[in-house]
């Protein structure tokens, strides 16, 4: 489990870097860049702090990860989880933060 | 050219050492209270740093309509086994709903009835959405009067000369400068200990774990290195996780009462006792009786049901929701298995951390505790660390009143000598790495991990003591190219350093009082005479052990007492 940076998404603004609690992503010829991706926590801070959707969650092949990637889009209160599978086949769970969890 | 890293030097009033739970809500407290100057000394960015980083999914201790706080004790001192202490239990429990209502104010969404009443999850647990939980608290503590954030700075060192903490020291995990903080009060608040031990996924996934991975025992090690009265730290905490994303179980538990069931398809949960580490134990025992695997029975939920787990594990571990997904199979259509983690030491949820007072005082003077570095007051969770953290402040702003602090110049050349001997080190064959898994290895082998069912013997510890010691012959040869290497390095050291003390606990705990927790094969039954509180001093001869007599329902709350050479008059009694 760990991220990836899309490097034609990524702006090379500093926020993932500035965020990480692990201290765990740098910045490489103006990318962002994930330092050791077997540190990886699997937090989502940093996916919550892109605004350009440029870092893709996913879950190594040891917990069950199979390539689907996770990317996050935050609009108002609304936030958009959206799993994107290896043929393309994206599912988006909305979620509004205004809500409390059923559970 | 030999690297000299450059210093700073700042001044403060108080320092707080980790800007997580406990940390930040101190902060906050100081700044409204006080005007004194507040310094939060952070390893990361204060905005998602420590346990609160994805979100939390519920507040799991509040008084709930028709309850008492002492009721929140009762049930912890029940969950421990009588190892607790009832006066710090008793002060959080009275102070749990109040922060929860600050957070309200601050911007949490916590769901309500149609009279306006929070709606209850459980006895003790109110539902809400706490994926922001973690920058709601670090804008409070930013916005709060007098309070600096300095991010990304990790300190190694408190400056303490005859048992009187003055500051602590540091460096930029960015870049080749350290800072010396000096200080008339320091809030330890840095969290517990991951990765002591091997973990559950020990490959890619390695830090796949739920405890935080970046908390490493900082300021447990700082505080044994310091000469501070630990206590309870055998009591090692272990969970009961969703296998592989070690995604949190009581969402599911108890959201949707899903119950533990054996490979074999029965319920086996009640078989074995209901308390935490029992229910850790029971999956334990049947794995490891051919019954597994284990499961939470989730196939008989909604789909309804399905998608608002989906929901709730977004907003606090979104792998187990990936996992779900991805696999193409939802709770609804597969019962979720489960498995215990490592061990952890982690004082939020177990009794294990610093000794301290009823004003979260450290036995060394003023030095405090709050939140998951703190012992004593297992199960104190979110809200327990956040009123940990205004006891805390509260007890800082009483010494800052009442004494008058003697500025006294500590000697740190030697804490910079060790940060520029290992940027200056040259390359060895051992890596941080091998250190670390050789580390992981040995606790997990000789010290209760999970190889060996969390079981540990004497004869066990005698080994995994000294094979610690020996990895920290190899520990000093270790390079850092740069402060990012520096920060691992640091954080090896202060694992090895909570080992060593680990090991001593779970030896000297001559019973097995808490089935896996402490699970002393050596001494495999309860024994009386153990209802007492293990407690530990690192001295110049090692590691000392002091047991003490436990503070009961008809306790006076302890306060510790200090002598004019601020040694320690006075910090409990002692069994002999």
């Amino acid at each position: 489990m760990s991220i990836k940076i899309n490097q034609d998404r990524c702006v090379g603004c500093k926020r993932c870097i500035e965020v990480c609690p692990g201290n765990l992503i740098k910045l490489e010829s103006g990318k962002a860049a994930i330092k050791r991706e077997r540190d990886c926590w699997g937090c989502t801070s940093c996916l919550k702090e892109c605004h350009k959707q440029a870092i893709e969650f996913f879950l190594g092949a040891d917990v069950g990860g199979k390539g689907t990637v996770l990317t996050f889009k935050e609009e108002g209160p609304i936030k958009h989880w959206i799993f994107t599978g290896n043929d393309g086949a994206t599912k988006t769970i909305e979620i509004n933060s205004l809500e409390s969890n059923k559970y | 050219m030999s690297k000299n890293i450059t210093v700073e030097e700042l001044n403060t009033d108080v320092l707080i050492i980790g800007g997580g739970t406990a940390g930040c809500y101190g902060a906050y407290i100081l700044g409204q209270n006080g005007k004194h100057k507040v310094i939060i000394a952070e390893k990361a960015n204060i905005k998602r740093s420590g346990c609160l980083a994805a979100g939390v999914n519920a507040i799991n201790a509040y008084i709930t309509e028709g309850r008492v706080p002492q009721d929140y004790v009762d049930y912890c001192k029940n969950d421990a086994k009588g190892i607790v202490r009832e006066d710090l239990l008793l002060s959080i429990s009275q102070g749990l709903n109040e922060v929860t209502k600050k957070l309200e104010d601050n911007g949490l969404v916590i769901l309500k009835d149609e009279n306006g009443k929070y709606v209850t999850r459980g006895n003790r647990n109110i539902k809400i959405n706490g994926e922001n939980i973690k920058p709601i608290l670090a804008e409070m503590a930013k916005n709060a009067p007098n309070v600096e954030v300095i991010n990304h700075i990790n300190i190694t060192d408190l400056l303490v000369a005859g048992n009187r903490v003055h500051g602590a020291v540091g460096f930029d995990v960015n870049k080749e400068k350290a800072y010396v903080i000096k200080s008339k009060a320091v809030l330890m608040a840095t969290g517990g200990a991951a990765g002591l031990y091997r973990p559950n996924n020990p490959g890619f996934s390695r830090h796949k774990m739920w405890y935080p991975p970046f908390n490493t025992g900082a300021g447990y090690a700082m505080g044994i290195n310091s000469g501070a009265e630990m206590t309870t730290l055998e009591m090692r905490f272990i969970a009961l996780r969703c296998k592989d994303t070690i995604a949190p179980t009581g969402t599911i538990a108890q959201g949707v009462k899903a119950k533990q069931m054996n490979g074999l398809g029965e319920i086996y949960e009640t078989k074995y006792g209901v308390v935490t580490c029992e229910r850790v134990y029971g999956t334990t025992v049947e794995n490891a009786n051919g019954r597994g695997p284990c499961y939470l029975k989730t196939d008989e939920i909604s789909s309804e049901q399905e998608e608002e787990l989906y929901k709730a594990y977004l907003n606090m571990a979104p792998s187990q929701t990936l996992k779900w997904i991805e696999g193409g199979q939802g709770p609804k259509s597969q019962n979720v298995e489960i498995e215990g983690t490592e061990p952890y030491i982690v004082g939020g949820h177990t009794a294990s951390g610093y000794w301290v007072d009823n004003d979260r005082a450290t036995t060394v003077r003023g030095l405090f505790a709050a939140g998951d570095v703190a012992g004593g007051a297992p199960q104190k969770y979110v809200t327990g660390a956040l009123v940990e953290g205004e006891l805390a402040a509260k007890g800082i702003l009483k010494q800052l009143a009442e004494e008058e602090t003697e500025t006294i110049e500590v000697n740190y050349q030697q804490i910079l000598d060790s940060y520029n001997k290992h940027l200056n080190n040259d390359a060895s064959n051992i890596s941080i790495e091998q250190i670390e898994e050789a580390m992981q290895k040995i606790m997990d082998e000789y010290a209760g991990g999970i190889k060996k069912n969390y079981q540990y013997n004497e004869a066990g510890l005698v080994i995994a003591k000294k094979l610690i010691n020996g990895l920290f012959e190899v520990f000093g040869k270790l390079k850092a190219n740069d402060t990012d290497e520096l920060l691992q390095i640091y954080e090896l050291r202060d694992r090895l350093i909570v080992c060593l003390s680990v090991i001593e606990h779970l030896n000297a705990r001559k019973e097995t009082r808490w089935h896996s927790f402490a699970e002393n094969m050596s001494h495999p039954n309860e024994d009386k005479d153990y209802a007492l509180y293990v407690n530990s001093v690192k001295t110049s001869e090692g590691i000392k052990i002091v047991k003490r007599p436990l503070v009961v329902d008809d306790y006076k709350p302890l306060k510790f007492t200090f002598n004019e050479d601020n040694t320690i008059n006075y910090a409990g009694g002692v069994v002999h």
